[in-house]
């Protein structure tokens, strides 16, 4: 039983039958035309972008490797804080419960954070975490955000324990960003 | 006693192990550029670059790919059987040879002041040794898909069986109506006979219908349901590796190397050129090369861009489309040369 199409259908395109002779003369007529879109395609340019020597640029809000920041403009006593007060509360949000958090006092000789603590210890163990983010909508003082770096494998597991040190630093090889409307 | 088969033109006996081994490796040679011709080609029509890393442009592709199959471990399943599973590629890779010898390169060319001719043998029966190899080849594929012991191997080796038997049928069909019109079973003789015009124009339907047939014989697409990835893993060569496989690849290629070679001296004109030019005798196997060439593109061509046929579209398409129109073509070629020549 063939479908009728109803009143809203304004037009139906409907192959032909496929008889003996049509339908191996059409069969013919089409194997040219894909022919044809093949042949077209191959004087096309590539679309491939060759990875390590060129990466795909990642959207602004790609969820890649997390970073932690520091103040940029803080006392000049004390320069370059870090905001991360070792709240824990990313710890607490992690799914994966990836984030270990040791907090310790901030000193007047030994002022790490702005807070009254900071973490004496933060690692990430990154072949757990699955990157959704939640440590960074969790974070009151945007200490902890998601940066853009994706080539994160390594040979061993415990190398892929990053500690705050490692979270802290710039990357060495900046990712490329998506232009606006790109 | 008159001979079964009476070879047309023969040269001394060193002349003809020294063209064994050119013909051996000009085979050798061809493959590599056929398998990276078809990467390069079919990334392009995907709009990809295919192999680019190794040497310039990809060019060594082929070696590495070589020299990481012939690397690696030769081993089997515990359910083979292992003489002839160790014996079906080299049947598949002997049988493709020996058809690559009967393709003419040029007519009888005097190189050194010694009378050679351009081909390995020029046998009188020209498209039937090409048979009896195509059925030889054919054990290649079936020993090889039995005697592993696997049944996606044997079901793929089931489907070449049948595969094989119906579009062999129709592929000597289309051929009889060119051997009417040359009056010759000889490639060499048929090339002459097409001085006038190549047989290309005038058996148009045979061209067609031995060119399907012959991409159903080498098991391209979109007629290689012998080694469907998708359902069969990889048909009769599931459980080869290494060397073996490697052998099964080059055999593969060579088929379809073979085959653009018999329909470029069939259908093409083989060395000949249109509009009356008459080069010297060595540009003639550039001339067979490059007909090759165009014809092995169109394979490629074709790769990319049918999908593959479901068996009975395949059994039908032979038995109800194909025998049909090759049969009519060689009985209205036969009423027109018997009318044009009787």
């Amino acid at each position: 039983m063939t479908w009728t199409p109803g009143d809203d259908v304004i037009e139906v395109l409907r192959t032909p039958p496929p008889g003996p002779a049509r339908g191996t003369y059409r069969a013919f007529g089409e194997t040219l035309r894909g022919l044809k879109t093949t042949f077209g395609r191959m004087l096309e340019k590539p679309v491939t972008i060759e990875y390590p020597e060129n990466k795909t640029p990642v959207y602004p809000r790609f969820r890649g490797r997390h970073k932690l920041h520091r103040f940029e403009d803080s006392d000049p006593t004390y320069p370059n804080l870090e905001k991360c007060v070792g709240c824990s509360l990313c710890a607490a949000a992690c799914p994966a419960d990836c984030i270990r958090v040791v907090a310790a006092e901030n000193t007047p000789e030994n002022r790490v954070s702005a807070g009254e603590r900071y973490a004496a210890v933060y690692e990430i163990n990154l072949s757990r975490c699955i990157f959704c983010g939640y440590c960074e909508v969790a974070c009151p003082f945007d200490a902890i955000t998601m940066g853009h770096d994706y080539e994160m494998s390594d040979y061993t597991r415990s190398d892929l324990i990053f500690t705050k040190e490692m979270l802290l630093a710039e990357p060495l090889e900046r990712t490329p960003l998506r232009r606006e409307g790109e | 006693m008159s001979a079964l088969a009476v070879v047309g033109y023969y040269e001394a006996w060193w002349i003809q192990i020294i063209k064994a081994i050119v013909i051996f490796a000009v085979g050798l040679q061809l493959v590599p550029v056929v398998l990276l011709a078809e990467r390069k080609l079919l990334g392009r029509m995907q709009a990809r670059y295919g192999p680019n890393r190794v040497g310039p442009f990809g060019a060594l592709q082929p070696l590495a790919d070589i020299v990481k199959l012939l690397t690696k471990e030769q081993f089997r399943p515990s359910t083979s059987t292992g003489f002839l599973f160790a014996l079906a590629p080299v049947v598949s890779i002997v049988t493709a040879v020996a058809a690559f010898a009967i393709i003419p390169f040029g007519n009888v060319q005097h190189i050194f002041g010694t009378p050679v001719g351009l081909y390995g043998v020029d046998v009188s029966i020209g498209p039937l040794y090409l048979f009896a190899f195509g059925a030889v080849a054919f054990y290649g594929i079936m020993l090889g898909g039995w005697s592993s012991g696997s049944k996606y191997s044997f079901l793929g080796a089931m489907r070449g069986a049948a595969q094989l038997i119906s579009y062999e049928v129709s592929q000597g069909l289309a051929l009889v109506g060119v051997v009417f019109t040359a009056g010759t079973l000889s490639l060499t003789g048929i090339v002459e006979a097409q001085q006038g015009m190549w047989y290309m124009v005038p058996q148009f339907f045979g061209f067609l219908v031995f060119l399907v047939a012959g991409f159903a014989e080498t098991n391209r697409a979109p007629f290689d349901l012998v080694e469907a990835d998708a359902e069969l893993v990889g048909g009769y060569k599931t459980e080869y590796g290494g060397g073996r496989f490697a052998s099964y690849y080059f055999a593969e290629y060579l088929n379809v190397v073979v085959v653009s070679g018999i329909v470029t001296t069939v259908f093409l004109g083989g060395w000949l050129l249109p509009f009356g030019i008459h080069p010297p005798g060595w540009v003639d196997p550039f001339v067979v090369l490059f007909k090759m060439g165009l014809m092995t593109f169109l394979f490629i061509w074709v790769r990319a861009t049918l999908p593959r046929l479901r068996y009975d579209q395949l059994m039908s398409f032979g038995w109800k489309i194909l025998l049909p129109l090759a049969t009519l073509n060689a009985l209205v070629t036969a009423v027109l040369v018997v009318v044009t020549h009787g």
